[in-house]
C-alpha cells in the first residue's frame, strides 16, 4: 500500500515537473481576491479588471483564486507558490499574515498584497491616500449641498475610516466654509460593514435632520445609505469603485480606488523586471485615488465644479494643498 | 421646537427599527409558550431575508418574495421541531446549528445564483415593500402634535411595520382568548396534563413552530425587501438575539414584549442620533459609548428591573410520552 502511493506521487510530481517545464518560458501571473468573490461590484471585480486588462494587453494568461474563508488565505498562497507562480497578488487587508507566512517560506516568489503592509524583501505592499480621494468628493459635496448640511457615515470606527471622514471634511470646509457636518459610525465592530440596516437608518435620521449629501465608507453597509438616499430623494456618494449605476440619480459621484490600476501594474512590472519590493502608495498624483464621471451622474457634476476639481486636484499634486490624515491610519503616510 | 423635532424622528426611526425585532419576539413567544426554546431566530431570520431577497430579485415581486421567505423559515422551524419533539434533542443544540448553517450557506447560496460576492441584486422600489402614506396624512400634518405624530411618526412605513404592531393584539387573542390558546400555553406548562386531557403534545408544538416560523419569516423579509433593498451577508446582525431578550423582558406576554421592543429600538435610534453631538457639560460622547448604550441597557434592564423571571415550565425539555 505504501509502496503504491509513493509510486502514484512519483507520477505525480514527474506530472507536474512536466507541466511546469513545459511553460518555463511562460510568464506566470496569479491573483487571490479577498472573501466576496471576483464579481463583487466592488473591491474584487476591481482587481479582476486590472488582471484582465493586463491579460488583454498581454496575451498572457493567469490564475486567479476565490477563497471562501480566511482559512483559505495562506493555503491558496502556497499552493500557487509551491507551483511556480511569478508573482502573486493578493488583494486586501486580511491577506497580511498570510502573505508574511508564504513570503517567508518561498523567499524566491514575489508577492505583491493591496491594502495591507507586509515588510520582507520579496513582498510589495500598495496602499491608498484614501483622505486625497475623499478630499475631491467633499469638495463635490460642498458644492451640491442646498441645505449647507452634509453628512458622512463610516462603517467600522478605524483608523482607516477616520482617514476617509478626514480629507471628505476638509474638501467639504475648502469649498464652502459654513457647512454643518454630521457624523455616524455604524458600529465598531467588524459586523459593522455587513448592517445595510443600520446604515439606512442613520442616513433617514441624517437627511431628515437637513443633510442632503452623504458619504458612506461602509463596505456593504454603504447600499443602504444608497437606499435610503434614493427613497428620500436625496443624494449619496459611493466608495471603493464605481457606484454610480447602484441607483441612477441617487449617488452623486463614487470615490475611487484604483485596485485595477494596482494590479495592472504590479503584473506589468513583474514582466518588465521593473517591479520592486517595498510600500508604495497610490494618491493623487499616482492616479490611484479619485473621484467618479459618468453617463449616471453627468448630470449632476457642473462643468463649474469640474474646472474647481482639476484646479484642486492640481494644486493637491503640487504639494499647495495637504490633505489632512489621521493619525495611525497607516504606517508610512 | 428643535427638541420636539428631534423626537418625532427618533419615534419614526423607533417604529421601523422595531419592526424585525418586534416580528422575532413574537415567533420566539409563540413557540417558548408552546414549551420549544427558540434560539435559532437569527438563522431563521436571516434565512427569511436570503430568501425573500431572492425571491423578489427573480420575480420581481415583493409578495413572492415575501411567501419565500416565509417558507423557508417555516422549513427550518420545522427541522428545528424534528429535532427537538420528535428526537427530544437538545433545544439550544439545534437552535444554534441552524443559526451557524444560515450564516454559511445563504451567502454561499447568493453567490452560486448571482455571483455578487454573496450578495443579491439590489431590488427596485416594485420588488419591495414601500413606505405607504397613511389616507389623511397630508391634510393632518399641519395639525399641531396630533397631526405631527400622524403623519411623521404613524404614517410612511412599509405594509409589514403595520402587520408587526397587528401582529400583537392577534398573537394575544390567540394566546389568551382561544381554545387553541389555552392549550398551547398549558403544553409549554405541563404537557402531562394536556397529554392526559387526549390532545396530542406533538401536533400543538408543531403547531407553534409553524406559527413561529411564520412571524419569523415576516421579520426576515421585512430586513431584505422593506427596510433594506436586497441581502447581504449576516444582514441580520445580531437582532435575533435581541428579539430572545426583548420576549425575555417582556416576560414571555405580547404587550410587555411589544413595549421591550419599542424601547431597545429607541435605544438603538437614540445612540445614532447622539453620536459626534455636543452635549452641554459632558462634551462630545465617543461613538464606542455611544454604540455600547442598548447593551448597557439590556444588562441593567435584565439584571436591575426584570425581577423574577416565570418563564414557562416545560420550556426547553423534551417532551417524553410514557415517563
Amino acid at each position: 500500500m505504501k509502496l503504491s502511493i509513493s509510486k502514484i506521487l512519483a507520477v505525480f510530481v514527474s506530472l507536474i515537473a512536466y507541466a511546469s517545464a513545459a511553460t518555463a518560458q511562460d510568464f506566470k501571473p496569479v491573483l487571490l481576491y479577498d472573501i466576496g468573490g471576483k464579481f463583487d461590484k466592488s473591491f474584487n471585480e476591481a482587481a479582476y479588471r486590472g488582471v484582465e486588462r493586463f491579460n488583454q494587453e498581454t496575451g498572457i494568461a493567469f490564475r486567479d483564486f476565490e477563497p471562501n474563508s480566511e482559512t483559505q488565505y495562506e493555503q491558496a498562497l502556497k499552493r500557487f507558490a509551491r507551483r511556480k507562480a511569478d508573482i502573486i497578488v493578493a488583494v486586501g487587508v486580511g491577506y497580511s499574515v498570510a502573505v508574511r507566512n508564504a513570503a517567508q517560506r518561498f523567499p524566491d516568489i514575489k508577492f505583491t498584497i493591496i491594502d495591507g503592509i507586509v515588510d520582507l524583501p520579496n513582498v510589495q505592499s500598495i496602499t491608498f491616500k484614501e483622505n486625497e480621494g475623499s478630499f475631491l468628493v467633499g469638495m463635490i459635496a460642498g458644492m451640491t449641498t442646498k441645505t449647507g448640511k452634509v453628512g458622512f457615515i463610516g462603517g467600522m470606527d478605524i483608523p482607516l475610516i477616520r482617514r476617509f471622514q478626514a480629507g471628505y471634511q476638509q474638501g467639504v470646509t475648502f469649498t464652502n466654509a459654513d457647512v454643518d457636518f454630521i457624523e455616524n459610525y455604524v458600529g465598531t465592530t467588524p459586523a459593522a460593514w455587513n448592517d445595510p440596516i443600520k446604515a439606512a437608518e442613520m442616513a433617514k435620521s441624517q437627511y431628515a435632520r437637513g443633510v442632503d449629501v452623504i458619504f458612506s465608507a461602509a463596505g456593504p453597509s454603504g447600499l443602504g445609505v444608497i437606499n435610503a438616499a434614493k427613497d428620500d430623494g436625496k443624494l449619496a456618494i459611493g466608495v471603493d469603485s464605481n457606484q454610480n449605476h447602484v441607483q441612477p440619480g441617487s449617488v452623486l459621484t463614487s470615490m475611487l480606488k484604483r485596485v485595477d490600476l494596482a494590479v495592472y501594474q504590479a503584473m506589468q512590472e513583474a514582466r518588465d523586471g521593473t517591479w520592486a519590493p517595498g510600500h508604495r502608495i497610490l494618491g493623487l498624483p499616482e492616479g490611484g485615488v479619485d473621484y467618479a464621471l459618468d453617463e449616471h451622474n453627468a448630470s449632476l457634476i457642473t462643468d463649474e465644479m469640474k474646472a474647481r476639481l482639476d484646479d484642486a486636484r492640481a494644486k493637491i499634486i503640487a504639494g499647495e494643498i495637504i490633505v489632512s490624515d489621521v493619525a495611525g491610519s497607516n504606517a508610512g503616510h | 421646537m428643535e427638541f420636539l423635532t428631534d423626537l418625532v424622528l427618533l419615534s419614526n426611526s423607533t417604529l421601523r427599527v422595531a419592526t424585525p425585532l418586534l416580528l422575532a419576539a413574537l415567533a420566539g413567544l409563540c413557540s417558548e409558550r408552546a414549551g420549544i426554546v427558540d434560539i435559532g431566530l437569527e438563522g431563521k431570520m436571516l434565512a427569511a431575508a436570503f430568501a425573500a431577497a431572492s425571491a423578489a430579485a427573480v420575480t420581481g415581486s415583493p409578495w413572492a418574495g415575501l411567501l419565500a421567505g416565509i417558507m423557508a423559515s417555516v422549513l427550518l422551524a420545522l427541522i428545528h421541531g424534528y429535532v427537538s419533539i420528535n428526537q427530544r434533542g437538545n433545544q439550544i443544540v439545534s437552535g444554534m446549528a441552524i443559526n451557524i448553517l444560515v450564516a454559511g450557506l445563504a451567502p454561499t447560496l447568493a453567490n452560486a445564483w448571482f455571483s455578487r460576492g454573496g450578495q443579491t441584486p439590489l431590488l427596485g422600489n416594485e420588488a419591495r415593500f414601500t413606505e405607504i402614506t397613511l389616507p389623511l396624512a397630508d391634510t393632518l400634518s399641519s395639525v399641531p402634535v396630533i397631526g405631527d405624530v400622524y403623519s411623521n411618526v404613524l404614517s410612511g412605513h412599509s405594509m409589514l411595520t403595520y402587520v408587526a404592531f397587528a401582529s400583537v393584539p392577534v398573537v394575544a387573542w390567540v394566546l389568551y382568548k382561544t381554545r387553541f390558546g389555552l392549550r398551547l400555553r398549558a403544553v409549554g406548562e405541563n404537557p402531562e396534563a394536556v397529554e392526559t386531557a387526549g390532545i396530542s403534545v406533538v401536533l400543538l408544538r408543531y403547531q407553534a413552530m409553524i406559527i413561529a416560523g411564520i412571524l419569523c419569516g415576516i421579520a426576515g423579509s421585512s430586513l431584505s425587501t422593506a427596510l433594506g433593498a436586497g441581502f447581504i451577508r449576516d444582514m441580520s446582525a445580531g437582532k435575533g438575539y435581541l428579539a430572545l431578550a426583548a420576549m425575555i423582558f417582556g416576560r414571555w406576554k405580547p404587550v410587555p414584549t411589544l413595549l421591550a421592543c419599542l424601547l431597545f429600538a429607541f435605544v438603538d435610534a437614540l445612540q445614532g442620533r447622539l453620536q459626534g453631538v455636543e452635549l452641554p457639560l459632558i462634551g462630545e460622547i465617543p461613538v464606542q459609548f455611544t454604540i455600547m448604550l442598548p447593551y448597557i441597557l439590556t444588562v441593567v434592564i435584565l439584571a436591575g428591573f426584570a425581577g423574577k423571571m416565570d418563564a414557562p415550565k416545560a420550556s426547553g425539555i423534551p417532551y417524553e410520552k410514557n415517563r
